[in-house]
């Protein structure tokens, strides 16, 4: 099925390859990590010890530090899906739709806590947790769409033929979430001005841009790091019976509890 | 049956469209059930929020879209599900005529077999609400115009469910999502024509999202098709 890697190929399509990506994951894997815990703890430090106060939502506006860097890495994570979604469909290549695959729970993840912390965040500042505003529901509306992906994937047996479906799917969700942000936000304002705008916040303080900032390469580097850890698996799991995992298998000698469970020879 | 002898585009929408028709008259209790289950469900909103004429005006082009929305769902499972049983669709794919003019005919067939009564039985649902006679036109436009795209929407969801798990309920959740900018402006167009703004706005993005899945739906559909039968 998988012969062994030449190292001839192009630089581009050489980690293309799971048997020569997985090791290289492995290495990536405690690099983004030790970044992602490094950066979170600064950015926290910075965000609940060094920044002031807001003058006018006290401290609830603390919890932007997580909900803002969450916001932004759900949509971007989708962006990224369906290009690795786009990527399969158009060169047919494994890689690629189990990147798909690996990013999506994240995104959810990323979704449900930005949709969570913004509740708890509204409570004390707008006195209701949850309010229709045109972000709060395209958020809601993005996570039926990671769920929708991961549920639909989940229900196909065939890996390549799920791929492949759940690559359309995304494609066709990623053509939707401009307009369904669009739609949202025209709904909204037709229907009622928002009594709290989210766009005229005052002015940020210097610190706590910096912490923001510490926040969202935090989440970047956690994605990163978890995506890579979940693709390493996928890849063992689907691949459990050619040939470059049973050389792991082999090299790693017959002690290793990690791969020897999930082969099934 | 004739044999699908057209393989030109036209021939093969106009072919597969005539005979989804004739497949969908043959099985009327079936779209009944849909027709049926559209007027339950409007009827059922009185009964649970209240009877009063000013509240349920002002709610009526939201329930009639809802309600829409759901019955339209009803009657994707069986799109490709009976073609893919027993083996048509196969044939579909492997026929010279383009799939793509093939499915765009089911789905033809799919909105005016499923899509059209619940436009026609829309005015009974505003005058149940108190809509006065514009406002039923309006309604019926915006559902005419976007009755197609949910079919296209569901059509693309369909395809994609084909031979997996727990296939409606996961329909469900596939198209749901992605039918809210049609649902928003549906029953947005009544609404911002009851506050005297006026329903072009909404019915032109409505027309544009009909171009916009006319133009991708076929393409995305049978892509999906063909992935259903790797």
């Amino acid at each position: 099925m998988n012969s062994p890697v030449t190292p001839s190929g192009s630089i581009w399509f050489r980690y293309a390859s799971p048997a020569s990506f997985y090791p290289l994951a492995g290495r990536l894997i405690p690099w983004f990590g030790a970044a992602a815990a490094i950066l979170a703890i600064a950015g926290l430090y910075v965000g609940f010890a060094v920044a002031p106060t807001d003058w006018q939502q006290g401290e609830a506006y603390r919890i932007i530090f997580i909900h803002v860097p969450a916001a932004w890495m759900a949509m971007f994570t989708y962006l990224v899906m369906a290009f690795w979604c786009a990527l399969s469909l158009a060169f047919n290549t494994r890689l690629s739709a189990m990147m798909a695959q690996a990013l999506a729970p994240t995104g959810a993840m990323f979704a449900f806590v930005s949709l969570w912390t913004g509740a708890f965040w509204g409570r004390p500042t707008w006195g209701a947790y949850w309010v229709w505003d045109a972000r709060l529901t395209s958020t809601l509306i993005l996570l039926f769409l990671y769920l929708g992906f991961i549920a639909l994937r989940a229900s196909i047996d065939d890996p390549r033929r799920a791929d492949r479906a759940s690559a359309v799917l995304a494609l066709v969700g990623v053509i939707n979430v401009p307009i369904i942000y669009f739609s949202v936000r025209w709904w909204n304002t037709l229907h009622q001005g928002s009594t709290i705008s989210m766009t005229a916040a005052p002015k940020m303080a210097q610190t706590m841009l910096v912490a923001m900032l510490l926040m969202t390469l935090a989440a970047w580097a956690y994605t990163i790091a978890v995506a890579l850890y979940r693709v390493r698996s996928i890849m063992i799991e689907r691949e459990a019976l050619s040939g470059w995992v049973g050389d792991l298998e082999r090299k790693a000698g017959p002690a290793a509890p990690t791969l020897t469970g999930a082969t099934t020879r | 049956m004739k044999p699908a002898v057209a393989t030109g585009a036209f021939g093969a929408l106009w072919w597969a469209c005539q005979r989804d028709l004739r497949l969908a008259m043959r099985s009327r209790a079936e779209l009944a059930v849909i027709v049926v289950f559209f007027l339950l469900v409007t009827s059922l909103f009185p009964l649970a929020v209240s009877p009063d004429p000013v509240l349920l005006r002002a709610i009526a082009p939201g329930i009639a879209w809802v309600a829409a929305l759901l019955a339209s769902l009803l009657g994707l499972s069986r799109l490709f599900a009976a073609d893919h049983g027993d083996g048509t669709l196969e044939q579909m794919v492997l026929a010279p005529a383009p799939l793509q003019a093939l499915v765009a005919g089911k789905v033809l067939a799919h909105w005016l077999a499923t899509g059209v009564p619940l436009v026609l039985l829309a005015p009974v649902v505003g005058l149940q609400f108190g809509l006065d006679t514009d406002a039923i036109a309006v309604l019926v436009a915006s559902l005419a115009l976007g009755t197609p795209i949910l079919s296209w929407l569901g059509a693309i969801a369909a395809a994609l469910t084909l031979g997996a798990r727990g296939g409606s309920s996961l329909l469900a959740l596939l198209v749901l999502p992605l039918a809210v900018p049609v649902l928003i402006f549906g029953a947005g167009a009544v609404e911002s024509y009851g506050s005297g703004l006026g329903a072009d706005a909404h019915l032109s993005l409505l027309g544009a999202g009909l171009i916009v899945v006319w133009v991708f739906g076929p393409a995305a559909t049978a892509l999906a098709v063909r992935i259903a039968h790797e």
